[in-house]
């Protein structure tokens, strides 16, 4: 595949994707649309951490989840005000059960590290550990008990820095990163299927701990309230300027109308184009940070250090003769990756307003983002983006369309049928199936996805 | 010194929260490690979907027990479940041959690396459970019938003078007499028929399994009938001893892989005891000793908590310890499976 070929590809392809969201923004709402639209630039984002680690390094990393989760966390930990008595109860035994768990690892470590293979070893590594355990249940449980009886109806945990929202897509991407550097130095030996399989545990122990550990994150009763970095609707709707702005862009609609109409049409206006506005704010941010971040990505893939990437992951072999270090290669592309799905997961969470734990399951983040990067071109950055916005797209569409389809192709059954019923409710169902066909489709017709990966020919 | 009915209460206890329920729940995640070490040591590659085909079979079960009940057919005590079972069998087989066939084997003529497999299967897997929600819906779904209990507590109680009560469920009862039914005739089926010695050369080295005239294509046929099977049977059984919710068929696949890994992918007797030892693990490591303790020790000792060593909440997560443990110090597993 040639490069002119390749551009315009991508260049019709994209001109598909902007085609159906405009059709659902005069078919649906524009309301809609931008919501989709909003959504479809956050997964474009995590698309593209996970096509550096796929693309960059071969890795299947199958624990997005948690990294975007840790994203999620930073935004509740950066913005939300710290709870005053909360850190006054619990605060000193917790860092003291903090410091003694980071005794316990580096003490492990070090015997591991220092004594020869062997009984001795096996048994001083039982000692510290179960020794360790104790003394930090000793300071954390009543450290837990006591900041999650400070006010739990409300609060319940120990707040955050109270920093404006927008620090924490950061500070998410140094979470996933300072994570990603644990897993990476854990798993990263081993061989792919096996670190799907790590990868995929350690998701569900991060959501199992952020669901648990009331004392982070309230847990499942979760964090509302989220501050903005965007302007909130109702505050847009005071100010005299934007109330001017949207009748000047009505002008002629508000004149056709009587004066007694007047006022409340242009009141429903205003509040519409708020929510229009507000949207717009957020598709701004988001689609800086895709754009910052597909430059960098491309300008690394184009540097001596991402063809040095390519070439250790098509033949690892030989490079690891050259005398590169893989796994150190490998954790870098690891950590990087997992920082941009973190950057990811803190947008979605400021995107939501609220975090709530409970809404991380594996098939909705991990694997349908897969889906997006293997359909829209793996090893392809420009190829994930397009990925997240099509198959973002299509996941969302597919419960109004298949129940449009259902409903005119069982018209003829009458409403009450038990066949036509069931169906209605299952037709959301059947987008897990047709993702599902679409990845085996691909992976077979097309395996390089929609924009295959660019190799430069001499 | 604690009193005797002390020492036995505490014994009782013990087995009943932990080990009848540990059996149980190690001889369901057996059956699921077996399906996946099978297809692991002979197709070579990690099925992501075997957790929804676990749910598929279990759903065709369900769907078959309730035309059963309705046509009032059962076979009391016993569930109607298990009359069930052989339609879910044949379904699941069906299934999974097709999907073989459209799917995997033409990376298998191509020889595609392991990691293209495992994409496909997640794409399988989607699918698959896109069919159960389909069908079936996403709620829990009741389909157990018969006695439920072989012993109940307080007829335990009655019996023995104890205060603490005994509960075997048949559900558990049936669990565990049918994995040891079915270890036996699997075991059996690969060591002394020549379909299973096939099966084995195949596992150990394909080339010269091929060689010595062995057919691929009826080798994978059976592995996948042989698949379908355990998988429907412990989805089965699993769905019976709690409650069918095609969920958290998928949240099985951690515990399942851990199991097989830690007993050595690949050795069916390696998925067997790989599957009792993670179910061991994630009960004894997130059972609430407070009573045991409270009948052992003398009464200014008792404790004060939950006695627990981690949070229930973090089953999974013990589960999944042990893998990375396993991975980091024994990577072949306790039977040496295949290296990685």
């Amino acid at each position: 595949m040639n490069q002119s070929s390749q551009t315009s590809r991508a260049i019709i392809a994209f001109a598909v994707t902007a085609a159906l969201l405009i059709a659902v923004g005069i078919g649906q709402s524009w309301s809609l649309a931008l919501t989709i639209l909003n959504l479809c630039l956050i997964s474009a984002v995590m698309a593209l951490g996970v096509n550096i680690q796929w693309g960059y390094g071969g890795l299947f990393n199958v624990g997005i989840m948690g990294f975007a989760a840790l994203g999620g966390v930073a935004a509740v930990l950066v913005s939300k005000a710290p709870v005053p008595g909360a850190w006054a109860v619990g605060g000193t035994n917790l860092m003291l059960a903090a410091a003694f768990c980071i005794a316990t690892i580096a003490g492990t470590i070090l015997l591991y590290r220092r004594l020869p293979k062997g009984r001795l070893r096996l048994l001083s590594i039982t000692v510290v550990i179960a020794v360790g355990y104790f003394v930090i249940r000793y300071f954390y449980d009543p450290a837990v008990a006591a900041i999650e009886s400070v006010n739990p109806a409300k609060h319940g945990y120990l707040g955050g820095l109270g920093l404006p929202i927008i620090f924490s897509w950061v500070v998410g991407g140094l979470f996933a990163a300072g994570a990603a550097w644990i897993v990476g130095k854990v798993v990263l030996g081993l061989r792919s299927d096996y670190l799907a399989i790590a990868t995929l545990g350690i998701s569900e122990i991060i959501i199992a701990v952020l669901k648990n550990e009331d004392w982070l994150t309230r847990g499942v009763k979760n964090v509302t309230g989220l501050s903005r970095p965007v302007p909130y609707e109702i505050d847009l709707q005071q100010i005299p300027w934007f109330i001017r702005w949207v009748e000047k862009l009505n002008a002629t609609e508000l004149a056709s109308l009587s004066v007694e109409v007047r006022s409340d049409v242009l009141h429903k206006l205003v509040i519409d184009y708020s929510t229009l506005f507000v949207k717009l704010c957020y598709t701004g941010l988001f689609a800086s940070v895709l754009v910052i971040i597909l430059l960098l990505s491309t300008s690394a893939l184009n540097s001596p250090w991402g063809r040095m990437m390519r070439a250790i992951r098509d033949n690892e072999v030989s490079a690891s003769a050259m005398g590169k270090n893989i796994t150190a290669r490998h954790l870098q592309v690891f950590i990087l990756g997992s920082a941009v799905v973190g950057i990811g997961g803190a947008m979605l969470t400021t995107l939501d307003g609220q975090f709530t734990p409970g809404t991380y399951h594996p098939l909705r983040f991990t694997f349908l983002i897969w889906v997006m990067v293997i359909v829209g071109g793996s090893g392809n950055n420009l190829g994930a983006v397009l990925g997240g916005f099509l198959v973002w797209f299509f996941w969302i569409e597919a419960e109004p369309v298949g129940l449009w389809l259902i409903d005119n192709a069982t018209g003829w059954l009458g409403e009450n049928h038990a066949l036509r019923i069931h169906l209605m409710d299952s037709a959301q169902h059947m987008r897990l199936f047709l993702m599902g066909l679409v990845l085996l489709l691909v992976m077979r017709f097309s395996p390089g996805g929609i924009l295959p990966q660019v190799i430069r020919r001499r | 010194m604690p009193e005797w009915s002390d020492l036995l209460n505490a014994l009782v206890l013990l087995a009943n929260f932990v080990l009848i329920p540990a059996l149980s729940y190690g001889s369901q995640l057996a059956l699921g490690a077996l399906g996946i070490t099978l297809v692991y040591g002979i197709l070579r590659f990690s099925n992501f979907a075997h957790g929804d085909t676990m749910a598929f079979g279990a759903m065709v079960t369900i769907l078959a027990t309730w035309w059963l009940q309705s046509r009032g057919i059962g076979i009391a005590p016993l569930p109607t479940a298990l009359l069930g079972l052989p339609f879910g069998i044949i379904a699941t087989s069906v299934l999974c041959i097709v999907v073989d066939k459209t799917v995997y084997r033409h990376y298998r003529l191509q020889k595609s690396p392991s990691i293209v497999f495992v994409i496909a299967s997640i794409g399988v897997m989607f699918m698959i459970n896109g069919i159960v929600r389909f069908i079936i819906g996403p709620d829990d779904q009741q389909f157990a019938d018969g006695e439920r209990f072989i012993i109940k507590a307080r007829d335990f109680k009655s019996m023995t003078g104890l205060s603490e009560g005994l509960t075997i469920k048949v559900s558990q009862g049936l669990t565990i007499v049918i994995a040891v039914v079915l270890v036996i005739a699997l075991f059996w089926f690969l060591q002394k028929t020549r379909t299973g010695k096939s099966v084995r050369a195949f596992s150990d080295n394909e080339d010269l399994a091929l060689l010595s005239g062995i057919d691929p294509d009826r080798v994978v046929m059976v592995t996948w009938i042989l698949a379908a099977a355990l998988a429907t049977i412990a989805g089965t059984l699993y769905g019976l001893d709690k409650s069918f919710k095609p969920f958290t068929y998928f949240q099985l696949l951690l515990p399942i892989f851990a199991a097989a890994i830690v007993g050595g992918i690949g050795q069916p007797i390696g998925a067997i005891v790989g599957g009792f030892i993670i179910a061991f693990s994630e009960i004894t490591i997130t059972y609430a000793y407070k009573k045991f303790f409270k009948y052992l020790l003398p009464e200014q000792w008792e404790p004060q908590g939950l006695m627990q060593l981690l949070s229930t909440d973090y089953k999974f997560a013990v589960s999944f310890i042990i893998l990375v443990v396993v991975l980091l110090v024994r990577p072949t597993g306790i039977f040496r499976g295949r290296v990685l």
